[in-house]
C-alpha cells in the first residue's frame, strides 16, 4: 500500500537522483572551466565550446527541475534553504544566468562585448557552479545555522517562518573545511568528467592525447578531496532523528551506520565509486579506451544519489540545522503534504518518457564524432 | 529576529518585477515567434519550396538569440520564490510547487531535447523528424508557460486547497480544480496569445524593414503573408480573451476591477471609460474630490462587461472598503469586518498551537473550528488601515488602459496590412511598412502593461485574500536584496544590450546572409 511515508521516501529518492544526474551533467561546466587551458588554437576552442554547447540545456534544465521539484515535494526546503543561505544560491544563479546566453551570443556579430567575454562567463560558470553547489550540498550533512518556528506567521511584524542564525546567509559555509572538500571533489570530478567526455565526443587527436595528460592533474585532486569528505562524514556525528517523537540529536557514525543498516544503498554506493574510478582509471591506462564517460557518468549518478538517500534515510535529518539541531528539515517534517505527493508521484511517472525521447534524440545527432569541419559546416555553430 | 520593514518588502518586490519583467521581454517572442517559424516549415516540408526554409532558417536564428535570453532570466524568477520570498514558499508551497515541478519535467526538457535537434539537426535528421521537432520546441515553450501561468492564476484565485493548521500552511484538495480554474484557462489563453500577437508585429515589423530597403522582397512579402493573418487571428482571439479577463477580475478581484477603471464610487449601469486623465488632487479614497480630469465613456458598457448586466452595480473602492452592497454571496463586508476577522483567524491559529502543545484537545478543537470560520480573511489580519487595500490606481488605470488601446490597434494594423497585401499594394506603401517597423515595440509595451494590470492591480496581495506580501517575506536584510536588485539589473541590462545587437545584426545580414 502506498502511505505518506512512502511516497515521502520516493520523493526523497526523486531529488537523490536528479541531484545525481545533475552531478554527471555537470561535466559541461568542468568543460567551460577547461576552456582556455585545454585548448591552445582557436579552432580548438571552438570545437571544445560546440560540443559542450550541444549538451548544456540538459545540466541546466536539470538544475531547474531539480529545483521545481524540490519546492513541490519538500518546501520547507525550499523556503528555509533558498531564503536562509540567500548568499550561495544567489551566487550559483548568476553564474548560470551567465552560462545560458555565452553559448548562444559568442560567436554572433553584435554580441557588444566579444567572444572572450562570454567564454569567460563560461569559465566563471565552470569554477564556480561547480564548487558552490559541491558546498551546498556538503550543508546536508555538516549542517546550517537556521532556525524554524511555524508559531511565528501569528506575529504581525515579524511573520517569517525560517530565520538565518548569522547575517553571512550561507557565505560561512565556504569556512567549513569538510564543505570545501566536497565543493573541490565535485569541480574536479566534473573536469575529469569533461575530459572523458571529450575523449569520447571529439574526433581530434591533439585534444585527446591533451585530455587524457591532464586527466591525472584532475583526477587525483578528484580522488582525495572526495576521500576526505566521505571518510570525515561517515566516521563524524550526524543528524538522527527519533522516528516516534520527531527529536533531532547528535549520532557518532550516523551516515556510517546508515550504509550499513541499508546494504542496497552500501552496494549502489560501492559500484558507484568503481564505475567512477574504472572509467577514469581505464582511460588513464589505455590510450585505446574511448568509453570512460558512461562507466564515471552512470557511476557518478549512483555515488550522488546513495550519498543524499543517507542524508535522508532511516531517521536522518536532510538538512540539519546546527545550532538549534531540533529545527533541522527530515523528509517528514519538511514534505508537502499526502495529496500533492500522490499527485506528482503520478506526474513523476512521465520522467522514463523524458528519459527515452532524451536518449533517442541524443543518438539522433551523435551518430559520429565531432571535428573542427563539422562545426565549420554546421550553420548554427557557436 | 529580524523585524520586518517596509524597505525589504518594496526591495523583494523590485526585484521579482524587474526580474519579470525581464524575462517577459524574450518570452512572448518566443511563444509567438515559435509559431511561425513552425508554420513556415511546415510549409516548406509540404511544398519543398527552399524559400520557405531560408525564411523559416532566418526567424529561427532570431529565436535562438532571444530563446537563451529568456532561459537566463527565467530561472532567477524560479527561485526568487524561494531566496525572496520564503515565507510565501512554505504556506503555499504545497500547492504552488507542483506546477513548478510539473513545467520541468514536461515542459523544459521537451524544449531542451528538441530545441538542440531543431537548431542542429538539418542534416542529421529527416524532414519530418525536423519538423517535428521544431513544433515540439514551440509545444515546450507553450506548456511551460501554461504551467507558470496556472501557478499565477491560482495566486489571484486560490481554489482547490485548505489550511492545515498543524502544519501552518495551505495544502492541496484538489488538482484538477487548480488546473482548470477559469482563471487559469483563460490567463493561459490570454498570455500566449498576447505572445503571438508580437510575434505577428515582430516579422511584419521585421519584414516591412527589408521592404523600405528595398531587399529581400519576396521573403518578405511570404513572411508578410504568415504574420499578418497569425497576428490578426491572434489580436482577435486576444480581445476575446481580454474580455474574459476583465470578466474573471470582476468575480474574484473587485478591487483590481475598481483600480483598472478609476472607480472610487459604485453605481450601477457604469460606463467603461475609452479615455481618461485621473486628477491628482485625489489623495483618499474617501476625500469626495472627483478622480478624473477628464474622460470619455462608453455609458453602461463596464457593468456589461463585469456582470454580463447593462444594469449591474459594479462596486467603487470605497464601497469595497465601507462594504454592505449587495453581492452574489450576500451583503459584501467591509474592510474593518475583514479585517478583524482576519485577525481573529491568526489568533485562532496562535491559540491552536498553544492548545495543542499543552495537549488541551477541547480547547484546540475550538480554536481550529474559530479559525476555519475566519480563514477566508486571513490575510487581512495583517492589514492596519484601509488605505494598504487599495492597489496604485494610476499605474493600474493607465496601463489597462493603454493596454486595450494598443490591442485595438494592432486589430486595426493587422487587417489594414492584410488588406494591402491582398491587393499587391502593400509593397509599395512605404508609410505602412514604415508603420509596421515602427509598431514592434508596442507589441512589447502592451504585454508589460498587461502585467502590471495584473500584478499591481492584485495589491496587497501575494495570495489573494490569504496573504499579503509583507507576511510573504523572506528574513534577509533589505541591503542584501539592493544588492541583488542592481546585480541583476545591471546583468539583464548588458545582457539585453548585447541581445538587441545581436538581432539588429542578424536582421541587417538578412536571410541570404545566413
Amino acid at each position: 500500500m502506498i502511505t505518506y511515508s512512502f511516497l515521502q521516501h520516493y520523493w526523497w529518492f526523486i531529488i537523490s537522483l536528479l541531484a545525481g544526474i545533475l552531478a554527471f551533467l555537470l561535466f559541461v561546466q568542468g568543460g567551460q572551466s577547461m576552456l582556455f587551458s585545454l585548448s591552445k588554437t582557436e579552432d580548438e576552442r571552438r570545437l571544445l565550446v560546440n560540443v559542450l554547447g550541444r549538451k548544456w540545456e540538459f545540466t541546466f534544465t536539470t538544475l531547474v527541475t531539480f529545483g521545481g521539484a524540490f519546492f513541490a515535494s519538500f518546501p520547507l526546503f525550499y523556503s528555509t534553504s533558498f531564503g536562509g543561505a540567500y548568499w550561495v544560491w544567489m551566487a550559483i544563479l548568476f553564474c548560470f544566468t551567465l552560462q545560458a546566453v555565452s553559448y548562444e551570443f559568442q560567436s554572433k556579430p553584435g554580441n557588444v562585448f566579444g567572444a572572450r567575454t562570454y567564454r569567460t562567463f563560461l569559465f566563471v560558470n565552470g569554477l564556480l557552479g561547480t564548487f558552490l553547489i559541491g558546498v551546498a550540498i556538503a550543508t546536508f550533512f555538516t549542517g546550517s545555522d537556521f532556525s524554524v518556528n511555524k508559531g511565528n506567521i501569528t506575529s504581525q511584524f515579524a511573520p517569517v517562518i525560517s530565520q538565518w542564525g548569522n547575517p553571512w546567509h550561507g557565505l560561512e559555509a565556504l569556512l567549513n573545511l569538510r564543505n570545501l572538500s566536497l565543493g573541490l571533489a565535485v569541480f574536479f570530478l566534473a573536469r575529469s568528467q569533461a575530459l572523458l567526455f571529450f575523449i569520447n565526443r571529439l574526433s581530434n587527436e591533439v585534444l585527446e592525447k591533451r585530455s587524457r595528460k591532464v586527466l591525472w592533474i584532475n583526477a587525483i585532486p578528484f580522488v582525495v578531496f572526495f576521500l576526505i569528505f566521505v571518510i570525515w562524514t561517515l566516521f563524524s556525528e550526524g543528524f538522527a532523528v527519533d522516528p516516534t517523537t520527531g527529536i533531532v540529536s547528535l549520532e557518532k557514525y550516523k551516515y556510517f551506520t546508515n550504509l550499513m543498516e541499508m546494504p542496497v544503498i552500501l552496494g549502489f554506493f560501492l559500484l558507484g565509486v568503481v564505475g567512477v574510478l574504472y572509467g577514469i582509471g581505464r582511460s588513464l591506462l589505455s590510450g585505446k579506451f574511448k568509453s570512460g564517460i558512461w562507466y564515471s557518468g552512470v557511476g557518478t549518478i549512483v555515488t550522488v544519489c546513495s550519498l543524499l538517500l543517507i542524508s535522508g534515510y532511516n531517521n536522518t535529518a536532510f538538512y540539519p540545522a546546527f545550532p538549534n539541531i531540533q529545527s533541522s528539515l527530515t523528509i517528514f517534517n519538511a514534505s508537502s503534504s499526502e495529496f500533492t505527493l500522490n499527485a506528482m508521484s503520478i506526474v513523476s511517472l512521465f520522467i522514463p518518457v523524458v528519459l527515452i525521447y532524451i536518449f533517442y534524440a541524443w543518438r539522433a545527432m551523435e551518430k559520429k564524432r565531432t571535428d573542427i569541419d563539422d562545426v565549420n559546416n554546421d550553420s548554427h555553430a557557436y | 529576529m529580524e523585524i520586518l520593514n517596509a524597505s525589504l518588502v518594496d526591495w523583494s518586490r523590485a526585484q521579482f518585477a524587474m526580474t519579470a519583467m525581464y524575462h517577459w521581454l524574450f518570452v512572448p517572442l518566443t511563444l509567438g515567434l515559435g509559431v511561425i517559424m513552425s508554420v513556415m516549415e511546415s510549409l516548406y516540408v509540404k511544398t519543398g519550396n527552399e524559400e520557405w526554409k531560408k525564411a523559416t532558417q532566418f526567424w529561427m536564428t532570431l529565436f535562438g538569440v532571444n530563446f537563451a535570453i529568456g532561459v537566463a532570466t527565467g530561472i532567477i524568477l524560479e527561485f526568487e520564490f524561494g531566496t525572496n520570498w520564503s515565507n510565501y514558499s512554505w504556506f503555499v508551497g504545497d500547492i504552488f510547487g507542483a506546477p513548478l515541478a510539473i513545467e520541468g519535467i514536461m515542459a523544459f526538457f521537451m524544449e531542451a531535447t528538441f530545441i538542440s535537434i531543431m537548431f542542429f539537426g538539418w542534416n542529421k535528421v529527416s524532414k519530418k523528424f525536423h519538423l517535428a521537432s521544431t513544433w515540439l520546441t514551440v509545444t515546450g515553450a507553450t506548456l511551460s508557460a501554461l504551467w507558470i501561468l496556472v501557478a499565477n492564476a491560482w495566486m489571484q484565485y486560490p481554489v482547490g486547497m485548505h489550511f492545515n493548521p498543524e502544519t501552518v500552511r495551505n495544502e492541496m484538495t484538489d488538482f484538477w480544480s487548480i488546473l482548470l480554474s477559469p482563471v487559469a484557462i483563460n490567463k493561459f489563453f490570454h498570455t500566449v496569445l498576447s505572445g503571438w500577437v508580437l510575434g505577428g508585429l515582430f516579422v511584419v515589423g521585421v519584414s516591412s524593414w527589408y521592404l523600405i530597403k528595398k531587399r529581400q522582397i519576396d521573403f518578405a512579402l511570404k513572411s508578410i503573408l504568415v504574420g499578418s493573418i497569425f497576428g490578426l487571428v491572434s489580436a482577435l482571439l486576444l480581445a476575446f480573451t481580454g474580455d474574459g479577463s476583465a470578466y474573471n477580475v470582476s468575480q474574484r478581484q473587485p478591487m483590481k476591477l475598481a483600480a483598472m477603471e478609476g472607480l472610487y464610487e459604485g453605481k450601477s449601469g457604469a460606463g467603461l471609460i475609452a479615455i481618461g486623465v485621473l486628477n491628482s488632487e485625489k489623495k483618499s479614497y474617501n476625500d469626495a474630490v472627483n478622480p478624473y480630469l477628464f474622460k470619455i465613456e462608453v455609458p453602461k458598457l463596464l457593468s456589461l462587461l463585469a456582470y454580463r448586466d447593462a444594469d449591474a452595480f459594479v462596486p467603487g473602492v470605497k464601497d469595497i472598503i465601507d462594504g454592505g452592497y449587495q453581492t452574489k454571496d450576500g451583503l459584501a463586508l467591509s474592510f474593518a469586518e475583514k479585517q478583524a476577522s482576519g485577525k481573529v483567524a491568526i489568533q485562532s491559529l496562535a491559540n491552536y498551537q498553544k492548545a495543542v502543545s499543552v495537549k488541551d484537545t477541547a480547547e484546540a478543537t475550538l480554536q481550529k473550528a474559530q479559525l476555519e470560520k475566519n480563514f477566508k480573511h486571513f490575510g487581512y489580519g495583517y492589514l492596519d488601515k484601509p488605505e494598504q487595500l487599495i492597489p496604485n490606481v494610476p499605474t493600474v488605470f493607465y496601463s489597462f488602459h493603454l493596454m486595450v488601446i494598443l490591442g485595438m490597434y494592432f486589430i486595426a494594423l493587422f487587417a489594414l496590412v492584410i488588406y494591402y497585401n491582398y491587393n499587391k499594394k502593400f509593397e509599395n506603401a512605404g508609410w505602412l511598412q514604415w508603420i509596421c517597423l515602427l509598431s514592434i515595440p508596442l507589441g512589447y509595451v502592451a504585454g508589460e502593461l498587461g502585467w502590471a494590470v495584473a500584478e499591481v492591480g492584485r495589491q496587497p496581495w501575494a495570495i489573494q485574500d490569504i496573504l499579503p506580501v509583507q507576511a510573504a517575506i523572506s528574513g534577509i536584510s533589505s541591503q542584501s536584496v539592493q544588492i541583488t536588485f542592481f546585480l541583476f539589473l545591471v546583468l539583464f541590462t548588458a545582457l539585453l544590450f548585447a541581445e538587441v545587437g545581436i538581432m539588429l545584426k542578424q536582421i541587417k545580414k538578412g536571410p541570404e546572409g545566413h
